[in-house]
């Protein structure tokens, strides 16, 4: 088990250097959620203690979940999954490397629109509980985007495409732009499904004071959706992997 | 455990294509062994299911004593993998590629280091090592992926195709690494077309064709039992009718090879008995004789032509 995790740790270190590392892979991940936020609040008198949790919540989403999904098809073509498959480590420590270097990636990114917030006169309230919330929300949208990349393809567009349908739906629902307590029952149903609402609730909560659920239980959900997608994965990946060799 | 590989009855289908079709074969401890085949017999897929890549529809597969379903990471753990195609990782440099394998067969730093430095000097590419992957040129890349397949010290390596495409000398220095290695005790199961290669390294070849086991014997023993495949190269002193010398008792086949006459034949020792009596009655004078064994290259032929079972 152990030497399975180190052999995990292995493969998040090749991913940092090979996909993360790079600068225009650092500068989209800053600058698409930027700009998205951007789009949204240009010409809306909104306090900046509502904004930020919104757009942290973006920026770790997209950020944590956009590289992940480009590894295994781009592995698959490059025959480099089969010196993988070939070594002594199960498909779980390959994944589990791939979402380990995603958590990295999503959660240091994330701490810019943190310091723009704090910059702006934003209050942290519960440091400790949105500290817990990077941690587990970025491994909840890493392990999402490696569900993402489950399908057997080694055209890393198609497997952008398919993600791309699922996850700009999801940040539309999980009140990002629009506080959950002013949608309608069905709205709020509708939010519910996605681990983003409870990532940015939670970031609400620690940092204007008032959230729609206690943080600890958005906690609690958000890493719940984590184990549900690391598994379910670890599952796709393996049956889809003979599809690939 | 004197066996390396126990393989019985190893089946693997794509669709209604029966890539390997129930082959069974044993490779004992410290042997060269070499797995020969035309395109799409069988053999990278009989190597893929060997290593653990893919799984066989039926059949076992033992290597070192592990089931490669059963046990698959212990298994791959006393193995090295020679792949077919070069996939080291293009963006990292030559030790980076290196350290990570040693990472993932869980080789503690200092002793990964001491043998990445050590195979990158005695395969000479330590001048290399800060170099990226995709800068290299062929035969080094495929110098790296055999430091990559040795930095575990494997007890057996793998190897599909090792010196396709390589130049005669990286060819070749890559056989001398081969034969060091077994020398040193490694098993070694190699798959490669070339026959010259087979011959030389090989203690035993199998030939797979259309996903079945067609011989497995070594090298000379294939030679010598391949029935027709044998024969008799004559001279003479005037031209001889090779209608004639069809007649001979033995002989198979007869064909003219510039000067000479080739004579196949299942038994050469009793036809240069029936040659040297021909030769008094027809009052010839014998320029020369020779007996010949065929070669590696006509037994394989014969072999995937015919699916004869020597």
């Amino acid at each position: 088990m152990i030497e399975q995790a180190k052999r995990a740790f292995a493969i998040c270190k090749k991913d940092i250097r090979i996909y993360y590392f790079k600068g225009p892979v650092v500068i989209f991940g800053v600058l698409l959620p930027l700009f998205l936020f951007l789009a949204f609040w240009i010409g809306r008198d909104m306090p900046p203690n509502f904004l930020i949790p919104g757009m942290l919540g973006m920026s770790m989403f997209f950020t944590a979940s956009s590289v992940v999904p480009v590894i295994p098809p781009w592995e698959t073509r490059m025959k480099t999954l089969e010196r993988l498959v070939s070594a002594p480590i199960s498909i779980a420590s390959i994944i589990l490397g791939d979402i380990l270097a995603s958590v990295v990636f999503g959660a240091s990114l994330s701490i810019v629109p943190l310091l723009i917030g704090v910059a702006i006169g934003v209050r942290i309230t519960n440091i400790e509980m949105l500290a817990l919330g990077f941690l587990v929300g970025s491994f909840c949208f890493s392990s999402f985007a490696a569900l993402l990349s489950s399908p057997p393809s080694d055209t890393p567009a198609t497997i952008m495409m398919l993600s791309s349908l699922v996850k700009f739906p999801l940040v539309f629902i999980s009140g990002v732009f629009i506080p959950l307590e002013k949608l309608q029952l069905w709205g709020r149903m509708l939010a519910s499904i996605s681990p983003l609402t409870y990532f940015v609730d939670l970031a609400r909560g620690c940092m204007q004071g008032s959230s729609l659920y206690p943080p600890l239980l958005d906690l609690i959900i958000l890493a719940c959706f984590a184990l549900g997608f690391f598994f379910a994965s670890i599952k796709l990946h393996e049956r889809s992997l003979p599809k690939r060799l | 455990m004197s066996e390396a590989i126990v393989v019985s009855n190893l089946t693997k289908r794509f669709g209604e294509l029966v890539a390997v079709d129930h082959i069974s074969f044993k490779v004992k401890r410290g042997e060269f062994f070499g797995f020969l085949g035309p395109n799409g017999a069988g053999k990278t897929t009989t190597i893929r299911m060997l290593t653990g890549v893919i799984k066989p529809d039926e059949g076992t597969a033992l290597v070192m004593g592990y089931d490669i379903e059963r046990e698959s990471i212990k298994a791959k753990q006393v193995m090295g993998i020679v792949p077919e195609t070069a996939n080291a990782y293009i963006d990292l440099t030559v030790w980076q590629n290196l350290m990570f394998m040693g990472e993932l067969y869980g080789i503690p730093k200092e002793e990964r280091k001491r043998r990445g430095e050590s195979l990158l000097r005695e395969l000479g590419l330590y001048d290399r090592r800060d170099f990226k992957v995709k800068g290299l040129s062929k035969g080094m890349k495929q110098r790296l992926l055999l430091c990559m397949a040795l930095i575990n010290e494997p007890e057996i390596l793998f190897l599909d195709e090792p010196t396709v495409g390589l130049d005669v000398r990286s060819a070749r220095s890559i056989r001398e690494i081969l034969q060091k290695l077994n020398e040193k005790g490694v098993t070694i199961f190699l798959t490669t077309h070339n026959m010259e290669e087979a011959n030389q390294l090989c203690n035993r070849i199998a030939v797979i064709n259309h996903g079945k086991i067609a011989a497995i014997d070594t090298p000379e023993r294939l030679k010598r039992v391949m029935k027709g495949l044998q024969h008799v190269e004559v001279s003479f002193d005037k031209p001889t009718p090779l209608e004639s010398l069809a007649k001979l008792p033995y002989v198979n086949d007869v064909r003219k090879i510039g000067n000479s006459i080739r004579l196949y034949t299942d038994s050469p020792c009793d036809l240069v008995c029936y040659i040297v009596d021909y030769v008094r009655e027809k009052k010839l004078k014998l320029i020369s004789l020779e007996v010949l064994n065929p070669k590696l290259e006509d037994v394989y032929l014969k072999l995937i032509e015919g699916g004869k079972q020597p």
